[in-house]
C-alpha cells in the first residue's frame, strides 16, 4: 500500500471523509429506528432498549466526536475558502482544532458515560 | 494559479458542481447549529435512558420539534448524500460499478428521506 505523505492537511482531509461517512451511516440507521414509532410503543421501546447497551453508549460518544470534528473542520474549510491567506497557517489551525475537540470531548464524554458506568 | 487551486481541489465555478459546493457550505453552517443542537439536547441534556415512545409522543405533541427534526433530516441527509456522491466519484472508477453504487445510494437514502419526513410530519402517537 502506498502512503501519501501529505502531513496534517492529509489527515484532516481523511478524517473529514471518515467522520462524514460514519455520521451518514448512523443517520440512515437513526431514521429507521425512529420510524419504528409508527409501529407502536413496543417496537420503538425495543430498539431503544438496544441503544441503552454500554457498547452502544461508547459508540455514541464516538458519534458525538465524529460530528464535532466534522463541524469544526468544516468551519476551518469555509474560513480558508474565503480567506485564502489563512491557508499558510493550516498546520496551526489543525492543531488548534484538535485541541478544541479534545477539550470539548472531556465534559461530553463524562456527561454521556456517567449514567452508564457511574450510576 | 491561486494558492487555493494549487493546494486543493479547485473550486467549481459553473453548473451543478458549483451549486453543490455552495450547498455543502451553507447547509454545513446551518447544520452546525441544528445537528450539534440536536446532539446536545438528545444525547447530553436528555439521553437514551429517558427516551422512549412516550417521550417522542410528548415531544411531537406540537409542531416546533417536528419542524426542527424535519429541517435537520432534510439538510443532514442531502449534505450526507452529496458527500457520499463525491466519495463514489473519487473511488469507484468502473462505469458499471459507479452507476450501481450511485443508484443504491440514491435509492436507499431517497426512501429513508421519505420515511423520515413521513414520521416527522404525520406520526400520530397512540396513548400509552
Amino acid at each position: 500500500m502506498s502512503v501519501y505523505r501529505g502531513g496534517v492537511g492529509q489527515w484532516s482531509w481523511l478524517l473529514h471523509r471518515v467522520t462524514g461517512v460514519g455520521v451518514l451511516v448512523f443517520l440512515l440507521l437513526h431514521i429507521v429506528d425512529t420510524a419504528l414509532v409508527i409501529l407502536g410503543p413496543e417496537h420503538y421501546d425495543a430498539i431503544i432498549q438496544l441503544y441503552r447497551h454500554p457498547a452502544f453508549r461508547v459508540m455514541e460518544v464516538g458519534l458525538f466526536a465524529s460530528l464535532l470534528f466534522h463541524a469544526i473542520n468544516g468551519v476551518r474549510i469555509i474560513l480558508m475558502d474565503f480567506w485564502v491567506d489563512l491557508m499558510r497557517f493550516h498546520r496551526q489551525f489543525f492543531y488548534a482544532q484538535m485541541a478544541i475537540l479534545a477539550v470539548l470531548m472531556v465534559p461530553v464524554t463524562w456527561l454521556m458515560l456517567k449514567p452508564v458506568f457511574f450510576k | 494559479m491561486t494558492l487555493s487551486a494549487s493546494y486543493s481541489r479547485p473550486r467549481p465555478t459553473r453548473g451543478f458542481e458549483a451549486w453543490s459546493w455552495i450547498f455543502m457550505r451553507v447547509s454545513g453552517l446551518v447544520l452546525l447549529f441544528l445537528a450539534l443542537g440536536h446532539m446536545v439536547l438528545m444525547h447530553l441534556i436528555h439521553n437514551v435512558d429517558e427516551i422512549n415512545y412516550a417521550f417522542v409522543a410528548n415531544r411531537y405533541a406540537g409542531w416546533l420539534w417536528r419542524f426542527y427534526d424535519l429541517s435537520l433530516l432534510v439538510l443532514a441527509l442531502i449534505h450526507g448524500i452529496n458527500g457520499a456522491r463525491v466519495l463514489i466519484d473519487d473511488y469507484v472508477h468502473k462505469p458499471a460499478a459507479h452507476r450501481a453504487t450511485l443508484a443504491a445510494l440514491y435509492l436507499v437514502s431517497g426512501t429513508l428521506l421519505l420515511l423520515g419526513a413521513y414520521v416527522a410530519l404525520f406520526f400520530k402517537p397512540v396513548p400509552v
